[in-house]
């Protein structure tokens, strides 16, 4: 059972403008007063600082100012659900593009699920990369019914907006203006550093059905009439984005 | 039932942190072994478990908790229990180490180590929750105390009562943290060489020493902050001295959060310590 100043001191904690809770001194009997605020800057300013690392494309994007008013809303009405900070802010993307004052700027909540897909794809499983020379040696037919099991690292965005190109602008100097055309980013981790690249046309079909565990024929099959199969198994496999060949 | 010495050994260690990988593997000198926060390890791969592996190659590992909620009113989190029983399974740390603080409340975890009144009834508490986290760990556990800004005007023991009486009834040991010590000292009006005095030396198995920035409260009394971003202060390793003279060697701990600075700043602060060490044998 927790007392009533142990409540009260939780409950001001995430609350700016309540009151200093009762029941809490300077340790010679006198009120705590802004001791109290310690706290609730500490909570505050941890909670805004790992979004801040988590999404600092975003922050970028938007200034420190919008930043902080913005982290500061959604840590009041999401504080983390685990201790694993790592995972904080899994819903940020979708509050960002319900807040009005920022409705102006239509590719934010993509770019922050882009640096979402990223951050997951650094503490995801390791896992060795599928060895090309397998799928060489298959006849046509085994291969459309084979199965590419895709790695643990591997992450798949399609944007409407140029989410690449205008991440790219916003956080490497002497990158070029965006276009205006929608993107489809896939995110592999060779190593230890997952890496971003625009997926060539069809390439996003043809990924997602593989993510869904569809055959290599059906996926091939719903990328459509403008897929690059030979652009884009190249690079999904020069990158380790698959880390098994399920045959029959 | 547990172990009750610490396996860290009693040399200088460093908090942990990535940007230091290369600079600790050419040079870790003066450092004995590290320490890292339980939850930046429980990802299920990448380059944060290649690193700890590979440290841990090297190195002994203490693995400090901030996490666990040990002194909140709420049920221990079983599905982080399970994840801390599955690194210290794998890792297998010279050391597994929690706070004397609550930081979730109401499935909100809330990043910071927060204060608890000190009665019959938290004491309790504690004591169900270190002993559940014993258990589930198979090992003994360190319990930290922590730094103060304010306090509980229900306490009726004192901080370190409360840490005796921890210890004599789950078993445990205790990370005594010397900044802590003055910073709560300063903050709450009593004297750290008399905290110092009566704390159950022999439980403790770790020492933690840290910088605190300077404010001040509502009455202009000094408000000294746990920050960790600086070296640690002089009367800090004032009062070091008299926690060895009282205790012995002991592994001394340097932990630096903020404004983390280059390797050999850190490895400088370690030096210090192993001066304090030193001083015990010349």
């Amino acid at each position: 059972m927790a007392s009533h100043a142990e409540t009260g001191f939780r409950t001001a904690l995430l609350r700016g403008d309540a009151p200093v809770p009762k029941g809490l001194t300077d340790g010679a009997g006198r009120p705590a007063g802004r001791r109290f605020n310690v706290y609730r800057n500490n909570v505050a300013v941890a909670l805004r600082e790992a979004l801040e690392v988590g999404f600092p494309a975003v922050a970028k994007l938007i200034g420190p100012e919008n930043f902080a008013r913005a982290a500061g809303m959604f840590l009041r009405a999401h504080p983390p659900a685990s201790p694993l900070m790592m995972h904080y802010g899994a819903g940020f993307p979708e509050f960002l593009e319900r807040l009005e004052a920022l409705r102006g700027i239509g590719y934010l909540g993509d770019v922050a699920r882009m640096e979402l897909a990223l951050r997951q794809s650094y503490h995801a499983a390791d896992a060795p990369a599928l060895d090309a020379t397998r799928l060489a040696g298959m006849d046509e037919a085994a291969l459309m019914r084979a199965r590419l099991v895709p790695a643990p690292a591997l992450r798949l965005l399609r944007s409407d907006w140029p989410v690449l190109s205008i991440y790219r602008f916003t956080m490497e100097p002497g990158q070029p203006k965006p276009p205006a055309r929608a993107e489809a980013v896939v995110i592999t981790r060779p190593d230890f550093d997952p890496l971003p690249h625009l997926l060539p046309p069809g390439g996003a079909g043809f990924l997602a059905a593989l993510i869904k565990g569809g055959t290599f024929g059906a996926a091939v099959e719903t990328a459509g009439p403008d897929f690059d199969l030979s652009a884009t198994l190249s690079l999904l496999l020069q990158q380790g984005a698959f880390s098994d060949l399920l045959t029959d | 039932m547990f172990d009750t010495t610490s396996p860290l050994p009693p040399l200088p260690g460093v908090g942990y942190k990535p940007q230091h990988y290369s600079a600790i593997h050419n040079d870790p000198a003066p450092v004995g072994w590290f320490e890292v926060h339980a939850e930046n390890y429980m990802g299920d791969g990448g380059r944060p478990l290649a690193q700890l592996r590979a440290l841990s190659d090297r190195f002994p590992i203490s693995v400090h908790g901030v996490g666990l909620s040990i002194g909140g009113p709420d049920r221990l989190d079983a599905e982080h229990l399970a994840r801390l029983k599955h690194l210290v399974g794998w890792l297998n740390p010279a050391s597994f180490s929690e706070h004397l603080a609550w930081s979730t409340h109401d499935s909100a975890f809330l990043n910071d180590l927060l204060p608890l009144p000190y009665t019959p009834a938290t004491l309790a508490r504690v004591c169900d929750h270190v002993d559940e986290v014993q258990e589930a760990l198979g090992r003994r556990m360190l319990l930290e105390n922590p730094s103060s800004y304010l306090a509980f005007a229900e306490s009726t023991l004192d901080e370190t009562d409360f840490l005796n009486e921890v210890v004599r009834r789950t078993g445990c040991g205790l990370l005594l943290d010397v900044n802590n010590v003055f910073v709560s000292a300063t903050n709450l009006g009593y004297s750290p060489q008399d905290y110092i005095a009566r704390f159950p030396m022999a439980a403790v198995g770790e020492i933690h020493l840290a910088g605190h920035d300077e404010d001040h409260d509502d009455f202009g009394a000094p408000l000294l902050i746990d920050s960790h971003g600086r070296e640690v202060a002089d009367p800090v390793w004032a009062l070091l001295d008299m926690v060895l003279d009282r205790a012995g060697p002991l592994p001394l701990l340097i932990e630096w959060d903020n404004d983390v600075p280059d390797w050999p700043v850190l490895a400088a602060e370690a030096a210090r310590a192993a001066g304090a060490l030193a001083r015990l044998t010349a």
